[in-house]
């Protein structure tokens, strides 16, 4: 017999795919979270070899912070534009208004954690019964654990004693109305094989993922992008920097790493020599406990 | 570059954690920020050097409890192998979540530690690898230093095991002497240390074994989980069945029957993403088409015309339960198999299985969370079963509680009634 081989981003892709016709076949209401970030974008383009020539069996729904990268909306855009697949938005500011919520105030002042309203009212509004996002399992220690079929229960709340095991490629999608499944196409890809992946699929990525000159803050030895949403402090002092994202979320709360990568090749170069993971090298959210990320899932963060 | 899975079990304190850490570290996939992390928690081990256990010891309980609470996933590469490593803890009452990281793995690393030999969870977690159909068995006999890194000590623990492993289904098991602690046999050989070791360290070890093989090319079994329909103008008439190949091939041409209906067509096309492929074989997932317009729904299996593969509804199967609420015979439950989910109920219990012996225990009237048992199954429609020691990848099945959904038990089919 010949011998079959296949690659271990094939197999990954595999996966996925796998996960995704899941969600397509045991949900009524499903979504694709899309963030515009790498990792979102890695789902639409897996979503498109599990679903063309047919459509999306979900729409696209993004959580806007109104503090996110103006590159990353535009390019959100125009993704869905081209993929002539359905885009809902909702944003995070209204939910603030329309709640009468308190803006987080101080240095690290972020609306990441408001986010998490808008996405539960956003889960209510459409009856979203399973949210596919793009959380990887190297990212965090908390998510070291998390399943690829995540239950929450009506506030959105994961308890790791609660999860379900998860055996062999079968996932137990069953939930009472009211609960929601979060799932996770591409918890087995660590962040270089989703960066592998993006060069051998081609896919052109917003430009702030590459190297680019910008006006940037020092917080805590990292470079936090210079807007008007990010809390000042008469001692701030701004710098110009050779920059790049290796994550693309709310400005407040995504830092830059200086690079030099003008392309992808360069990118992955970079990565490899890096000694900081990426959610270390990028997120002041999860420096301020050790145990941020576990606290912020249970209270139905993604 | 392919993937291996593997678990790592081992009784509490044998060294898992610091296993995996040495493993990350010394392949140096460890990022300054971690290590900065669990510097600055203060905690060394005996040594004074950082403790590595706690770069998988992930949740706070765990953390305050000082142990392995629930499986975790880990990742590392080398430039043979992408590793996904899912480390299940020792404790007896988690037997359930051995099973669950055993069922995705291919290879099994099993740590005894050398001063105390083959213990109970020794012998309990091979069995348990062996019931999951893990074809490789890597036995790590940890902390050599603590015996003077004693070729004797070492022969001794190899010769009890083997004793013990005739039982075991495994296709191929490998014994290594190590020390996770010092790092001797990991990544590193142990020329210094275990001159008398003539065998490959650790990751040299993972890096060869052959995992290919592992996937069944014979049986073709293809799961349909969702109809694509465009209904464009484009493609008007265009009905692709997208699943994964979870064994076997599938090229354009072959003759193939779908089952439970028992229809017969032609492969017109094997297709991903709009591209046409030559061939599809496990574990790819893809788009079939086929040359006639056979009714097919999700759940429904295309399998080749020769296979005779038959439904059936009655069969025997080992269950590991995974609920507080023990399992009495006469009990319904929700059954999914691949992308089927049907009601049954399981009408008998043979025996119960020791998990420390393999051994059967008869006259069982119910099964008890972590318990091991064959019983009799009887589904509400049929199913397209192979047994699990035949075809791993459509031999398993979960069981889900049908007022509370949660995932109850974990089912491997050994016998088929047709
Ligand atoms: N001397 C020695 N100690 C070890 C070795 N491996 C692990 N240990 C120690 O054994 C204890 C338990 O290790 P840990 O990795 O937490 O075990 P686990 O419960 O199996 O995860 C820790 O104090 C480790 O430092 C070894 O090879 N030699
Ligand atoms: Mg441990």
């Amino acid at each position: 017999m010949t011998k079959r081989y296949l690659d271990y981003l094939d197999q990954l892709e595999a996966e996925a795919i796998h996960i995704m016709r899941e969600v397509a076949g045991q949900f009524e209401k499903p979504a694709l979270l899309f963030s515009g970030g790498k990792d979102s974008i890695t789902l639409v383009r897996l979503a498109e070899k599990a679903f063309r020539p047919g459509k999306f069996p979900f729409p696209l729904v993004h959580i806007d912070t109104g503090h996110n990268f103006p590159e990353a909306i535009r390019y959100r855009d125009e993704l869905a534009e081209r993929l002539g697949e359905k885009l809902i938005v909702r944003n995070v500011e209204d939910t603030i208004k329309r709640k009468s919520l308190s803006e987080p105030k101080g240095r690290y002042a972020s609306r990441n954690a408001l986010q998490t309203h808008t996405l539960l009212e956003t889960i209510e509004e459409f009856g979203f019964d399973a949210c596919i996002g793009g959380a990887r399992r190297d990212e965090e220690k908390a998510r070291a654990k998390e399943r690829i079929f995540s239950v929450r229960d009506e506030f959105g709340q994961w308890d790791p004693k609660r999860q379900r095991p998860e055996l062999w490629n079968i996932y137990n999608g069953r939930v009472h109305k009211g609960e929601n499944v979060r799932v996770f196409p591409i918890s087995n890809w660590t962040e270089l094989d989703v960066w592998n992946y993006i060069k051998r699929e081609e896919i052109e990525l917003p430009n702030i993922y590459y190297t680019h000159e910008r006006e940037c803050l020092v917080r805590d030895g990292k470079l936090m992008a210079w807007s008007d949403f990010i809390f000042q402090e008469p001692d701030d002092v701004v710098v110009k920097k050779q920059v790049r994202f290796r994550t693309v979320g709310d400005m407040t709360c995504t830092a830059a790493v200086e690079s030099i990568a003008h392309d992808i090749d360069g990118v992955i170069a970079e990565i490899l020599e890096s000694k900081i993971s990426e959610r270390g090298a990028t997120r002041i959210d999860d420096k301020l406990s050790e145990t941020a990320m576990e606290d912020r899932k249970k209270g139905g963060y993604f | 570059m392919d993937i291996l899975r593997f678990i790592t079990a081992g009784n509490v304190d044998d060294g898992k954690s610091t296993l995996i850490g040495r493993l990350l570290y010394d392949t140096k996939q460890i990022f300054a920020d971690q290590l900065e992390a669990i510097e600055s928690s203060g905690r060394l081990n005996e040594d004074g050097q950082v403790d590595l256990s706690l770069l998988t010891d992930g949740l706070k309980a765990e953390r305050e409890q000082g142990i392995t609470i629930d499986v975790a996933y880990k990742y590392f590469s080398t430039e043979k192998r992408k590793f996904i490593i899912a480390d299940a803890p020792g404790h007896i009452q988690y037997t359930r979540n051995m099973v669950t990281g055993a069922s995705n793995s291919n290879l099994s690393i099993i740590l005894v530690d050398a001063r105390k030999g083959v213990q109970e969870q020794t012998r309990r977690h091979s069995i348990i690898s062996s019931l999951l159909g893990i074809p490789h068995l890597v036995i790590c006999i940890n902390k050599m230093d603590l015996v003077g890194y004693e070729e004797q000590v070492y022969n001794q623990i190899v010769e009890d095991y083997k004793q013990f492993a005739k039982k075991l289904r495994a296709k191929e098991i490998t014994f290594i002497p190590v020390s996770a602690l010092k790092g001797d046999n990991i990544v590193e050989g142990s020329e210094l240390t275990m001159p008398w070791y003539k065998g490959p360290s650790l990751l040299e070890h993972l890096e060869q074994v052959p995992v290919s093989q592992d996937f069944n090319l014979e049986d073709a079994r293809f799961p349909v989980q969702y109809v694509i329909r465009p209904l464009t103008a484009e493609h008007h008439d265009y009905r692709g069945y997208a699943g994964k190949v979870i064994s076997g091939t599938y090229k354009a041409g072959d003759k193939v029957t779908v089952q439970p209906s028992g229809q017969t067509s032609t492969i017109k096309s094997v297709e991903l993403g709009g591209q046409v492929l030559e061939e599809a074989f496990a574990p790819m997932s893809v788009v079939l088409q086929l040359e006639d317009d056979v009714d097919i729904s999700r759940g429904d299996m295309i399998v080749k015309a020769a296979e005779n593969l038959e439904v059936a509804q009655e069969f025997e199967a080992e269950v590991c339960w995974m609920h507080n609420k023990a399992l009495k015979p006469g009990a319904k439950l929700l059954l999914r198999h691949n992308s089927t989910e049907t009601r049954c109920v399981v009408r008998n219990i043979d025996y119960k299985i020791d998990i420390n012996t393999l051994d059967h225990l008869e006259d069982v009237d119910q099964i008890q969370l972590n318990d091991i048992c064959r019983v009799q199954i009887k589904a509400a429609s049929p199913l397209l079963l192979d047994k699990y020691a035949d075809n791993r990848a459509n031999g398993g099945f979960i069981l889900v509680d049908e007022t509370s959904f949660a995932t109850v038990g974990a089912g491997m089919v050994a016998e088929i009634e047709y």
